[in-house]
């Protein structure tokens, strides 16, 4: 398969995660002790929604407190937004997917309210995973080995892949322009089906060339990363905390790239340095 | 010898005699002697504290150089605690002073802490061998009202360690025996039966008077409180310091005392109940200066879990869960393992939980290393309260196929490593006298027979056995012993672990497999790092971990039969 997106494309999708972290940053500011799950995702919503976005390859998710590693999920459903209420000194994730006339983005977002050391440390140490992954793929290792070498570096760390509880244990998908005729803004299981109609096609064209659009560490994730777009992301925890990003990597046939540098979570890291230095 | 002045402390009808050494203007510790002593049991203990403390001691009523009362009414409690109220405000108008206390100096001493507003005079207070009256008698009661098997026993030990008590309330009795020859054989009894060598200047010269004075402490106070005791709470930091082989006060009277003293330190000595004052008094005088000291410096007792923690290989896998589960109790956890890098950041993510972590670079198949790791250690912090022999190294192989190198390098880390661990450790802290508790990493397979796994099952049950030796060696230092059997569990030591006889990529090819069937086993060593912490807690000898542990435990007892014929199976 041949990277098919112009230099347009990837502006559009650009300004799309620009619009989905730049919403997330606004609830961000927002929340406070005593919001619920439910009530940042409705706010989360109706912030995208002002910005025009269209639809969501899924529902926007918040997680908050334990929720944020994911600790005691049993069944998909506990991935839902619901009623735990954010308190001093918690951590929370914020993920939405916002579709603009096609153009989607998937990006995931970590916060803490209060002083939280531990939140501190993993939000630091993200950034290891940002550039392994970056420089994994640009080596054209094969998928699974890319996320071998995840699990590495998180034992290395300390901490515990959290990746591997999303459904098919993916660290990440691929993304496409969004095509579908099915009807707007109807979602199933918490995906749009416009989603699901799309991603059903490319799981049966990529299986077809013995790829497949999710990225875990199975053996379908054995062959070199496919050129495309692909949403990654590496989700962290360690105790009670979790921690992730989520943006979109550029696979080209002989390069690869983060779409866009200009993230909260990478100018929080480069502030991070220059204070330091 | 620091010099030492005397002075007179009037109070509720005595003249009290008191004595103090050391800096004015250092924190002051008021020392309580018990029956029938003087000021003069604390010599060893004064001496040693004077260095930086202002130390006040002073004989009780009845005792030593100071007056006597009239009568027994004038022997009860709240004569004796408006004394060490009299004294510290003498000695220390302005500032708390810091109470230790012995034997019957305890009692009376508990009556002043758990005074309503005490913590206003007094700022800490160790005790030994004395508990409060008021919180044994509901200890009585309790076990009365709830007669279990454990508590009667509790109850009959604790009786039969008291029969001198009762001896003190039958008239004329006592007091005879004192005179007629008790007080000459008494430094023969503290010689034979408490373990303490005979010294100049001690017992005092006025012992038979003070002896048989002291038996009023008794009589007045004994029946009343016991029969009715009052509900005694405080808010000044207790230390009680438990000695082992004490024959008058048993470590279970103090179960349950946090209900009445929340700020509760408990510490413990091997020692006798005169042996502590008499022979340690340097260790004495050292728990005394750690608790004032932190008293001192942060207002708060130290937490229950605030234990220093050593543990070998702990840049991984279950030393690693297990660094984190002692930090996350407050302990200092020093952490040392072959990979640097590991070890540290096993140390921050300590620091990170809430406890304090030291990473080392050390092997610990080299005996000279480890020497060496654990003066470091004394010196830098301490003589450990756990020691955590972990680091070890897995490796398959029937026993014709294992080289000798091979089989040298499996017993270097697994055995030698940890006997090079409990010798240098299990000497300080033998030395220290304190107690402590030290955890062997054994495995199922120590008990669980295999062809393929000749050379690591030996080194295991080696370590299983000389944990059992070393348990019973150092149960009298109070040093518990556990090992650790854990089955199957999810870590890093398949990618390492070695094989026998094969080619680098069928290595490779095996260490993929058991890391497979081990995450899908999915045992986290977590799990494991809990049981340790809790076997220190409850000292428990051996600790088989998973279902697979357990089983193979039972089977071996049940059927061995069965396990040596199940050791022929090709487990590799
Ligand atoms: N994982 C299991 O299933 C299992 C089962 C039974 C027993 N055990 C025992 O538990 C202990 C810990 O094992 P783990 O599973 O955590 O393994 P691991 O491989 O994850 O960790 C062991 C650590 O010990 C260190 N180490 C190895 N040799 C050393 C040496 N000579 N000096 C200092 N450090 C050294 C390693 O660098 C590593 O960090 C071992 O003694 C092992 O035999 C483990």
């Amino acid at each position: 398969m041949a990277f098919d997106y112009s230099a347009a494309d990837l502006d559009r999708f650009r300004e799309v995660q620009q619009l989905a972290y730049h919403c997330a940053e606004q609830v961000a500011a927002w929340i406070e002790p005593g919001v619920t799950e439910r009530q940042a995702t409705q706010k989360l919503c109706r912030c995208l929604v002002a910005e025009g976005v269209d639809d969501f390859f899924h529902v926007p998710f918040a997680w908050f407190g334990d929720r944020t590693a994911f600790r005691h999920f049993h069944t998909p459903l506990q991935f839902f937004a619901g009623s735990r209420v954010l308190q001093e000194g918690m951590p929370y994730v914020l993920d939405c997917a916002p579709v603009v006339d096609g153009y989607t983005a998937d990006i995931g977002y970590g916060g803490k309210v209060g002083a939280n050391p531990v939140w501190d440390r993993l939000a630091q140490d993200l950034k290891v995973y940002r550039e392994l992954i970056l420089r994994e793929v640009r080596a054209r290792r094969p998928l699974d080995e890319v996320y071998a070498a995840v699990d590495a570096q998180l034992a290395a760390h300390g901490y515990d892949n959290r990746h591997q509880v999303y459904p098919g244990r993916v660290i990440g998908h691929q993304v496409t322009r969004n095509t579908s005729r099915a009807p707007k803004g109807v979602n199933l299981f918490g995906f749009g089906l416009r989603t699901l109609q799309t991603l059903g096609r490319e799981l049966i064209s990529e299986r077809l060339h013995g790829r497949s659009p999710l990225w875990a560490d199975g053996r379908a994730s054995r062959h070199a990363p496919t050129p495309g777009l692909w949403a990654v992301e590496p989700h962290i925890g360690f105790r009670e905390v979790g921690i992730k990003f989520e943006e979109l990597l550029v696979v080209t046939e002989d390069e690869a790239y983060w779409l866009d540098d200009d993230l909260p979570h990478v100018r929080r890291w480069t502030s991070l340095e220059e204070a330091a230095a | 010898m620091s010099p030492v002045t005397r002075r007179t402390v009037h109070s509720a009808g005595v003249d009290l005699a008191v004595f103090e050494q050391g800096d004015p203007a250092a924190p002051t510790v008021l020392l309580v002697h018990g029956y029938p002593d003087t000021h003069r049991v604390w010599d060893d203990v004064a001496e040693d504290l004077a260095a930086d403390h202002h130390v006040v001691r002073y004989d009780v009523r009845g005792a030593g150089e100071s007056s006597v009362p009239a009568g027994r009414a004038e022997y009860r409690l709240e004569l004796l605690a408006a004394d060490l109220f009299a004294v510290a405000d003498a000695v220390s108008p302005d500032r708390p002073v810091h109470v230790v206390a012995h034997d019957w100096g305890s009692l009376q001493s508990w009556e002043a802490v758990t005074e309503p507003g005490a913590e206003r005079r007094l700022a800490s207070y160790t005790t030994m061998s004395g508990p409060c009256l008021d919180h044994m008698g509901h200890w009585i009661r309790y076990r009365l009202r709830r007669p279990t098997p454990r508590h009667l026993r509790q109850l009959l030990v604790q009786g039969a360690h008291s029969w001198y008590i009762t001896a003190f309330h039958l008239p004329f009795l006592a007091p005879a025996g004192w005179r007629l020859g008790l007080a000459r054989a008494w430094p023969r009894v503290l010689r034979d039966l408490e373990g303490v060598r005979p010294r100049a200047g001690h017992p005092q010269p006025t012992i038979r008077q003070d002896a048989v004075r002291g038996i009023e402490l008794y009589r007045a106070n004994m029946r009343p409180t016991l029969r009715n005791p009052r509900e005694r709470h405080t808010e000044v930091p207790v230390q009680l310091i438990t000695l082992r082989r004490d024959h008058y006060v048993s470590p279970f009277l103090s179960e349950g005392l946090e209900r009445w003293v929340p700020r509760l330190t408990r510490r413990e000595l091997n020692a006798t109940h005169w042996s502590a004052l008499l022979e340690q008094g340097p260790v004495v005088a050292g728990l005394v200066r750690e608790f004032t000291a932190r008293i001192e410096s942060t207002g708060q007792p130290p937490a229950p879990g605030e234990k220093l923690v050593v543990i070998t290989g702990a840049g991984s896998g279950i030393g690693r869960a297990t660094a984190l589960a002692f930090g996350e109790q407050g302990a200092t956890v020093v952490v040392c393992d072959l990979d640097q890098v590991a070890a540290e950041r096993t140390a921050e993510l300590v620091t990170l939980v809430g406890g304090a972590g030291h990473a080392y670079r050390v092997d610990v198949s080299d005996g000279a290393a480890m020497d060496a790791f654990a003066q470091q250690v004394a010196t830098e912090h301490g003589v450990p309260d756990v020691l955590v022999n972990n680091a070890g190294i897995g490796h398959s192989g029937t026993f014709l196929q294992t080289t000798e190198k091979e089989w040298q390098r499996v017993l270097d880390v697994n055995l030698w490593g940890v006997i090079h661990g409990c010798r240098a450790f299990g000497a300080l802290m033998v030395a220290r006298g304190r107690g402590g508790h030290i955890v062997n990493l054994a495995s199922a397979a120590a008990y669980l027979p295999s062809k393929v796994l000749a050379a690591y099952a030996t080194s295991k049950a080696a370590v299983l056995m000389l944990s059992d030796c070393l348990r019973a060696e150092l149960a009298d230092s109070g040093i518990g012993v556990s090992a650790i059997c854990p089955g199957i569990v999810n870590t890093n030591i398949t990618r390492t672990s070695t094989f026998s006889g094969l080619s680098a990529s069928e290595q490779t090819a095996k260490q993929d497999r058991a890391a497979r069937l081990y995450a899908r086993r999915g045992f986290p060593p977590e799990k494991v790092a809990a049981e340790i912490v809790k076997a220190v807690r409850t000292g428990k000898p051996v600790v088989p971990v998973t279902v697979e542990a357990k089983l193979a435990r039972w089977a071996g007892r049940i059927s061995p039969g069965l396990l040596r014929r199940a050791a022929r199976i090709n487990a590799g």
